[in-house]
């Protein structure tokens, strides 16, 4: 039995669009419905990225910039979790891209002017493949809280931004992982436009000390859900019959 | 009570905010060198099969206003029709790009092969297209959409066939410019938006 169309998506588990306290939202969300169809093998084949694309740093935010010569400055994590599908089945292979802040909030992006200093052993980029059950782990720093243009005052609570790419370019998805107890994530504008509560808490990772190595680092565990696809019962036929 | 039915929930989308570069494209974001490979740099490779193309356009905001900070991906079957990975395919050919957009012209490039039509398993025939995927700052989940060519034929594909108001068709079509190359502008809302697809 092979594989079928993707399921289609619950727009009710993700953000809306147009949300005037994200301010950037109100000229750049479409007004017209999204036009849904079933999905094509357009959508059910996507990129196949092999260990040979990585570097063996690659995972390690904490030693990558420096190609392993200096370590970064800030509170040493592990950030590990398991990608699946909606049907709970693993997705090995998936490519885990993150991008994130310093310790003191801090991109190192050109466009990133905010006062805070660069560190000079932080870039703030890694990625890794999932392993055959679907599991992925990268080191990192815990990114600081910095403030942002929008309303008079608003701070972006700690996270760290996850680019997600399963086998079909269908299953594309980038997300931002919180941290659990931040107080500033229920003032975050960002974080509100995901209006279902129970999904909002899926992006808050919980302390896991069973990963915790002592003397060394935290960690923090974040499973990531993408699209699933139905089984191919009955599919080889035109649809509607 | 029934059987419990056990199913898990996609993560919610976040925006990809103004520095999805660092992680995504590091040299563009100023970074070069913090990979030894960055992935999608090119959808094809020297000795590529078919006609290579470059579609080059901008991201306009509801206002008309262009965006700077726009990350587009894009995915498309090689001048056959068949898709990387697949069997048969172009091995040339890897199908898949990151780009940005200029900062000077606000207009993104993508150079490729004009991708050929792509056969469905019930028999019916997609029109030659491209999937784009957009995120930028202020896009809450990214946006799909797919560009078509106003020099292919369209009449049967089974997307553009599904869109009521057929002036909006228009709004996938990339206009032939000579030389190979195409026009395709993206607008995100107000008069003329771009048709947006849930796939």
């Amino acid at each position: 039995m092979s594989q079928g169309r993707l399921i289609p998506r619950d727009r009710s588990a993700h953000p809306v669009a147009y949300d005037p306290q994200y301010k950037t939202s109100v000229t750049r969300s479409p007004s017209l419905p999204l036009l849904s169809l079933e999905s094509t093998p357009t959508e059910e084949t996507g990129p196949r990225f092999g260990h040979s694309d990585l570097g063996a740093l690659d995972h390690d935010l904490i030693r990558n910039w420096t190609k392993g010569k200096a370590e970064a400055i800030g509170e040493r994590i592990l950030v590990h979790g398991r990608v699946t599908d909606e049907t709970g089945r693993g997705i090995p292979g998936a490519l885990v891209e993150v991008w994130q802040a310093n310790a003191g909030g801090r991109y190192r992006h050109k466009k990133d002017g905010y006062l805070a200093p660069l560190d000079p052993n932080f870039g703030g980029a890694g990625r890794c493949l999932s392993d055959e059950s679907g599991a992925y782990a990268f080191f990192t720093i815990k990114p600081g809280a910095y403030p942002w243009p929008n309303r008079g005052n608003d701070w972006r609570p700690a996270h760290i931004h996850f680019a997600l790419s399963g086998p079909c370019f269908g299953q594309r998805l980038i997300t931002q992982m919180y941290f659990e107890g931040d107080p500033l994530i229920h003032r975050c504008p960002i974080a509100a436009t995901v209006k279902d509560r129970g999904q909002l808490d899926s992006l808050m990772a919980p302390l896991d000390m069973s990963q915790a190595r002592p003397l060394d680092h935290l960690a923090y565990r974040f499973d990531i859900v993408l699209r699933g696809r139905r089984q191919a019962w009955f599919e080889n036929r035109p649809e509607g019959m | 009570m029934v059987q419990k039915l056990t199913q898990w929930r996609e993560t919610p989308s976040q925006t990809a905010g103004p520095y999805v570069h660092l992680g995504l494209m590091p040299t563009w974001a100023g970074n070069a060198g913090a990979y030894e490979k960055e992935l999608g740099q090119s959808p094809i490779a020297e000795g590529a099969k078919g006609e290579v193309i470059e579609i080059a356009g901008q991201v306009l905001d509801g206002t008309g206003w262009p965006l700077r900070d726009a990350l587009i991906e894009s995915w498309q079957a090689d001048a056959a029709g068949r898709f990387p990975g697949t069997e048969g395919a172009d091995p040339a050919v890897s199908g898949f790009c990151r780009f940005a957009i200029d900062p000077e012209s606000a207009e993104f490039t993508l150079r490729t092969v004009k991708p050929g039509a792509v056969s469905l398993p019930d028999g019916r025939v997609q029109s030659p297209h491209i999937a784009l995927w957009i995120v930028a700052r202020g896009i809450n989940m990214g946006l799909q959409t797919r560009i078509y060519f106003e020099d292919a034929d369209r009449d049967a594909d089974p997307v553009l066939s599904r869109i009521e108001q057929r002036d909006r068709v228009e709004t996938l079509i990339a206009k032939p410019q000579g030389d190979g190359r195409y026009r395709f502008d993206i607008r995100l809302q107000g008069p003329g938006e771009t048709v947006f697809l849930d796939m």
